[in-house]
């Protein structure tokens, strides 16, 4: 079967995933943000399945949502939600965080204006069923030591928390 | 693959919809009975092995016992308690039904079958990547048992949905790494590919299954891993009735406890179909006899495998004691998972060595 609707799959997609962004930092009980956050993260899977990606849409949702987003509602369900909704939102560092959304926003617009000739011009569309075969080689072959990097720096991150929590090792 | 992906695509769109719908309304009605009947083979296996007769007045064998549970389910009062917060205390027992019987749409129950002229495979459908939507199904079904403790604003059941989404994290990586080692030797995520490599015989009479060639500690692994996915003795903590009443779904009553209770056998078929798609050939066994049979045979051989794995679950539940949680974390992380590395890289090794 060919894809149908194209369009509006994406437009609903990304309004899902832009309006539940919103939510997450505007809500001030953090279950809900964590809630948001899901939904967030679950658009962007259908967005990857959009772009013939099914094994990264796949792994999106077994290991943001199905993992790490757990682990987050599993700390958040651990405080006193009362006292969290009494406190302030936003922290006071507006000028950090203007100058942040501003170089974001300048990098957006340039990406937009240099678009044409930064990326392909049409959409690169690997056959469906070669997307994982093409995830593999890409990480263990083309740029393995990145990746080999990243495992370490995830590993140190493992044991120092560990470290942290345990007070006799 | 390529050639699957042409025939489907010659069904025009109307038939494609009228199809999966008429294949939905199949798979629900024959899910939510099977889920009715474990409900029932549990608790009379239960009985015997515990010297009982189990139900047995409602019906022969008590057969209609699970149409009485659901009446009854229907009519108890529908408590809400004070304090809970509404609209995830009644999301939570949806998602976790919904997202259990979702997760068997993916499970392909035999061969490609044609009905007059339309070609259609026996689920409702074929994705490239079958397992790994599988597994984020059943991932994100911590979600109703997470939600269901935290909303019901109660002790029991947040220490039980703690423990609960603790467990299911914990076991899924011990899960997600005994299946690597069958998805190097099939060399695809999509379950009828796993199914169709396993076709055959190896020696003229042992099946080629992946549990004989070599995969049968990941079976294990995955034997175990399952029973702890799914909440069940020995690993169900969650609802250790001794500490916690009953866990996350202390604080729900009438439908909202029935849906999860349904969520949790269908969630032991699911588990167990993939057992037999991964393991234990699929719907491949013996075939004979007329036209007929032999369309029939694949779908009871599948059948009869998840039917021999359920059994064990309840089989295991009459015979094990409970774990403690400190000795369930430990076998989860010390125990399971180092097994499942090491089965990972010798089958890798072999598989790379063979070629």
């Amino acid at each position: 079967m060919d894809p149908v609707a194209t369009p509006y799959f994406f437009y609903g997609l990304s309004a899902v995933a832009v309006l539940s962004a919103v939510g997450v930092i505007m809500r001030r009980n953090p279950v809900h943000s964590a809630i948001a956050l899901i939904f967030t993260l679950l658009s962007l899977a259908g967005l990857y399945l959009m772009l013939y990606a099914p094994f990264v849409a796949g792994v999106q949702i077994i290991l943001y949502v199905g993992g790490i987003v757990v682990l987050f509602l599993f700390v958040i369900m651990l405080i006193n939600i009362e006292r969290m909704q009494r406190e302030y939102q936003f922290n006071k560092q507006w000028l950090v965080g203007l100058l942040a959304a501003a170089a974001l926003g300048a990098l957006f617009v340039a990406v937009y204006v240099k678009g044409q000739s930064i990326f392909p011009q049409h959409a690169v569309r690997f056959p469906e069923q070669l997307n994982t075969q093409q995830v593999g080689k890409m990480l263990y072959v083309d740029y393995l030591l990145p990746f080999e990097i990243a495992s370490l720096l995830l590993l140190v991150a493992i044991v120092g928390a560990v470290v942290m929590a345990k007070k006799r090792i | 693959m390529l050639r699957l992906y042409v025939e489907e695509k010659m069904l025009s769109i109307t038939t494609f919809v009228i199809v999966s719908v008429i294949k939905i309304v199949i798979a629900l009605a024959v899910l939510l009975t099977a889920v009715a009947y474990t409900v029932w083979l549990e608790r009379k296996l239960v009985g015997r092995i515990q010297n009982r007769w189990g139900p047995q007045r409602v019906g022969p064998f008590g057969l209609l016992q699970p149409l009485a549970d659901g009446a009854k389910f229907i009519f108890k009062e529908d408590l809400t308690p004070p304090y809970v917060y509404k609209p995830l205390y009644i999301a939570a027992p949806i998602l976790s039904l919904v997202l259990a019987l979702t997760s068997i749409s993916l499970v392909p129950i035999g061969n490609w079958v044609t009905v007059r002229g339309v070609r259609t495979p026996l689920e409702i459908t074929d994705v490239n990547i079958g397992l790994l939507i599988i597994l984020g199904i059943t991932s994100l079904s911590v979600y109703g048992v997470a939600l269901a403790g935290w909303s019901s604003n109660s002790k029991y059941s947040l220490l039980g949905s703690l423990r609960a989404s603790a467990q299911m994290v914990s076991y899924e990586i011990a899960l997600g790494v005994s299946l690597v080692g069958v998805l190097i030797m099939s060399g695809s995520l999509n379950l009828r590919e796993i199914v169709d490599m396993q076709g055959g015989h190896m020696a003229g009479f042992i099946p080629r299954w992946n549990i004989f060639r070599g995969q049968i500690v990941a079976f294990f692994v995955y034997l175990a891993a399952a029973f702890a996915e799914t909440n069940r003795v020995p690993f169900d903590l969650p609802e250790a009735e001794t500490e916690l009443v009953a866990g996350y779904h202390t604080e729900y009553s009438s439908m909202k406890f029935a849906m999860f209770f349904m969520a949790e056998y269908a969630n032991m078929i699911t588990a167990a179909s993939i057992a037999t798609l991964l393991f234990l050939g699929g719907w491949h066994g013996p075939l004979g006899g007329p036209w007929w049979l032999q369309a029939i045979l694949p779908v009871f051989w599948f059948a009869l495998k998840v039917f021999g794995f359920i059994f064990l679950y309840i089989w295991i539940r009459g015979t094990l004691p409970r774990f403690r949680y400190d000795q369930l974390m430990a076998f989860g992380w010390k125990f399971l998972f180092p097994i499942a590395v090491a089965n990972v890289l010798v089958t890798s090794l072999i598989v790379a060595l063979q070629k």
